[in-house]
């Protein structure tokens, strides 16, 4: 490790404790300005407590934060905010009912007699906009914009002040690859001012393309420091995991599905305007049907139209057993074809209630209001579930919004499962999840389709698409390209499908 | 997403494009254009049946006799924009204004029982603040119990109502600022005034825009570092002395004051708001529309006193009015949470 520069910002034997749970026992941690620093860990390692230590969103129970060698005490996220540490969060903390503007430049408007300049406020956030390359109206309402864009507001939002440590919580998981480079060109360029950045994703090629050096939490405690050519990525994976790689089954590339396998739903000439556009789409018992596409690309939205969600504008959607054309949710459940949604926390786990109320939840509501699933059942089929998916903490009374994303997830395909569905439908199932439990879903849906389950699996990781899906259905502006066998595929020639413009293109 | 550049080219495909840009700017407008709307129909089908509906006379008598409301909605308007809201409003108006009665007939100078009962005012409204910020009542809850206290308050100073003799207080009712057919008390002012505050204060101040952050997002709010503690409770103190205000109002437009006064009032005050264009969710909405609100809930009430008809048909009305307006507003939301 350098001696030469002092560290810009040192965490030092620090300690978090939640009533019974020790979230961090006792951890170091510095950054050297000009440097990008990686915290790697599984779920529940302690990354989110850190980061919060760090910015003045909890209070440390035990060791002191320090910034150039002074200790120092953050009551508050506005106290670190003037010693110029800045945060991007994952769940985009910005407002959506104010502008764009106002969103990046909220707390430090510029004044003019006591009264806020509105003509410097858009400037201003304009000046802070076009840093990242974003040419959206500063005027606009937050809300208006996709998700994607808004993440990106809100790191100019962090940008925008004199910022000694930038904090980046998963600051990828919405944009695509050119969104990502244009990040990268930014962060290199606050390197060069001199300002250490926290960057914290579960996308190791990023980690390692952008980072210089990685600190490995596991179970609250620290695993280590290293300067990131020291360390191989299986290395590090075994050190997040503490398990020896061999034991991370990661699934070997799927074997082809046997011929004239069972259709389980078919599509045809889907429409539903905007998103989707004359899609043809056939499900088959015991495979998995990747979906793989842009940003816009309409995956969701052919997602929701074939489970009922949205209302088609034209074209048929069958279910092989039944014969039924679903046309809303309750429906499509009663055909036994469910959705996952891609927003977790907002359309699908209820952070209020508890895991079992979660898990439950589904299968209580298919059978309606009188006749009430008895407590002891309800709590049996829950626990098998937490225990069969590995959700943990295994607390069935803890509320579900107080689980990591992961776990999230799999309380969420719990509450699926339990409905024994014939068509599973989930919606970037991995998205800002660590490796272990990105592994463990990927597994799941193999067995889940081993067992004769119909999945589709969209997701923006294309070498996902490809390890999960027996065959892989292209988007592209809301039109299915093409459907191939994932074996045939690689990640380079389905990107390329995938990015292809079209020839017919205006 | 439409091409905005070949789009404009076309005099329809330029007013799509501005519509549009309109719409992600301004959204939040809509439901302000449509109460206002509003108005303008029912002003147009009063002045249609009665023939005489439209005078300056009664469009002056307008303010005057809202006077209060319109204080009070400006008030409710800062605490349901933070996602609360201020049951208590209503009784700090009575209790205010049978304060300063009480404090006026046995002696004590306008000068200091005027500024008292508004230090009351805003004591309540600090005492909610506290109690749904730092022990997170429901503000419900928490105004439901400044609700009581200031009722009992009333009644403790006064069961029965007492009559103003300071000309000092009388005189901001009756005095009359005339422009041909068209006046203006000071109690009207008084409200203009409070509505400007209001309007200066949510646009153009931090702390305003701190109001719009908390009801859009509290938890991203504070994170963002936002003073969301001394906000929240500041909005109900506001409201609080906007109650005090009110109640110097009412008290001065019927020259005595009552302990009973103004039962009922906030769920008016609320009515109005909602009317107004403000989501009871918090984030979104205008002083100006909730003005505009208020116009709408005196314009019915002048309907139907121009009809003869019974008072009762007023509340019936809102309660009409109000449900339409919750419904646009539900669709409004979900179009546009539908679309992003």
């Amino acid at each position: 490790m350098d001696s030469a520069v002092p560290p810009l910002v040192e965490v030092v034997g620090a300690t978090v404790r939640f009533q019974t749970e020790t979230a961090l026992s006792g951890v170091d941690f510095r950054m050297y300005p000009g440097e990008v620093h990686s915290l790697m860990g599984e779920n529940g390692a302690g990354k989110s407590t850190l980061i919060k230590a760090l910015t003045g969103a909890l209070a440390l129970d035990a060791g002191e934060v320090r910034l150039n060698g002074t200790p120092v005490r953050f009551r508050s996220p506005r106290d670190a905010q003037r010693a110029g540490i800045r945060t991007v969060y994952q769940e985009i903390d910005l407002l959506p009912n104010l502008s764009v503007a106002e969103n990046i430049m909220l707390g430090r408007e510029p004044r003019r007699y006591g009264a806020i300049d509105w003509t410097r406020v858009r400037s201003e956030a304009r000046a802070a906009l076009a840093e990242l390359g974003l040419d959206i109206d500063p005027a606009s309402q937050l809300s208006t914009h996709s998700l994607a864009v808004q993440q990106l507001v809100a790191i100019a939002r962090a940008l925008s002040t004199e910022v000694k440590v930038l904090v980046l919580d998963e600051p990828t998981s919405s944009l695509d690859l050119d969104e990502v480079a244009e990040l990268f060109r930014v962060i290199r360029e606050l390197k060069q001012r001199g300002v250490a950045i926290l960057f914290v994703s579960h996308f190791l090629d990023q980690v390692y393309e952008i980072c210089d050096r990685i600190t490995v939490l596991r179970s609250g405690s620290l695993i280590g420091e290293y300067r990131i050519q020291e360390l191989l990525r299986i290395d590090l994976v075994q050190k997040m995991l503490g398990r020896s790689p061999g034991e991370v089954t990661t699934r070997a590339p799927i074997a082809p599905a046997e011929k004239r396998a069972q259709t389980v739903l078919t599509g045809t000439g889907l429409t539903a305007k905007p998103g989707i556009t004359n899609a043809n789409i056939e499900l088959v018992e015991g495979e998995v049907l990747g979906m793989a596409g842009l940003l816009g690309s309409g995956r969701t939205e052919l997602a929701r139209a074939i489970t009922g969600v949205d209302r088609l504008d034209s074209g048929t959607l069958t279910v092989t057993a039944t014969g039924g054309s679903p046309k809303t949710p309750r429906e499509a459940i009663a055909h036994r074809v469910v959705y996952s949604p891609e927003n977790r926390r907002t359309e699908g786990i209820i952070d209020r209630l508890s895991v079992e109320e979660n898990i439950g939840l589904a299968l209580q509501a298919q059978n309606g209001v009188l006749r009430r699933i008895p407590p002891a059942r309800m709590r049996e089929l829950a626990a098998s579930w937490v225990e069969a998916l590995g959700i943990r903490p295994a607390d069935l009374d803890r509320p579900a919004g107080e689980l990591s994303g992961g776990n999230q997830q799999k309380v969420m395909l719990a509450r699926l499962l339990a409905l024994s569905p014939r068509v599973l439908v989930l919606d970037e199932p991995t998205r800002g999840i660590d490796v272990g439990a990105k592994v463990d879903v990927q597994n799941l849906v193999g067995e889940l389709a081993d067992s004769g389950l119909s999945v589709v699996f969209i997701s923006a990781e294309l070498e996902e698409v490809l390890r999960v899906g027996h065959r892989v259905a292209i988007l592209r502006d809301g039109v299915i390209v093409d459907t191939l066998a994932s074996d045939g595929l690689t990640v380079d020639s389905l990107l390329a499908l995938v990015a292809q413009p079209d020839e017919n293109a205006e | 997403m439409t091409d905005l550049k070949t789009a404009a080219t076309t005099p329809l495909g330029s007013v799509l494009a501005w519509l549009n840009t309109f719409r992600s700017r301004h959204a939040s407008w809509i439901p302000v254009f449509a109460a206002l709307l509003i108005l303008v129909v029912m002003f147009g089908f009063a002045q249609w049946w009665f023939g005489n509906f439209l005078s300056p006379r009664l469009i002056s008598a307008l303010l005057l006799d809202n006077a209060f409301l319109l204080i009070l909605a400006v008030g409710m308007t800062f605490v349901i924009l933070t996602g609360g809201i201020d049951l208590s409003v209503g009784s700090v108006m009575a209790f205010t204004g049978i304060l300063c009665a009480s404090l006026v007939s046995q002696g004590v100078p306008a000068a200091i029982a005027v500024p008292l009962m508004i230090l009351c005012g805003a004591g309540v409204g600090l005492l909610i603040g506290v109690l749904v910020h730092y022990f997170d009542v429901q503000p419900f809850i928490a105004s439901l119990v400044g609700m009581f206290l200031a009722r009992g308050l009333a009644f403790l100073v006064s069961l029965r109502s007492i009559d103003i003799e300071d000309q000092s207080i009388l005189l901001l009712q009756s005095t009359r600022f005339k422009l041909g057919d068209w006046y203006i008390t000071p109690t009207g002012i008084i409200a203009l005034v409070v509505v400007i505050a209001g309007v200066l204060i949510l646009q153009y101040t931090r702390f305003g825009r701190t109001i719009y952050a908390i009801g859009g997002n509290e938890q991203s709010a504070r994170l963002m570092g936002l003073p969301v503690a001394r906000t929240k409770i500041l909005a109900y103190v506001i409201s609080g002395i906007c109650g005090g205000l009110a109640g110097l109002v009412l008290t001065a437009y019927q020259g005595s004051g009552y302990p009973l006064n103004g039962t009922g009032a906030e769920l008016d005050t609320i009515a109005a708001v909602v009317i107004g264009g403000t989501l009871l969710t918090g984030g979104s909405g205008y002083v100006l529309g909730s003005m505009i609100g208020v116009f709408v809930y005196g314009t019915i009430a002048a309907f139907i006193a121009f009809l003869g008809a019974e008072q009762s048909w007023k509340r019936i009305i809102v309660g009409a009015l109000l449900l339409v307006f919750v419904v646009v507003q539900r669709v409004i939301v979900t179009r546009s949470s539908r679309r992003s």
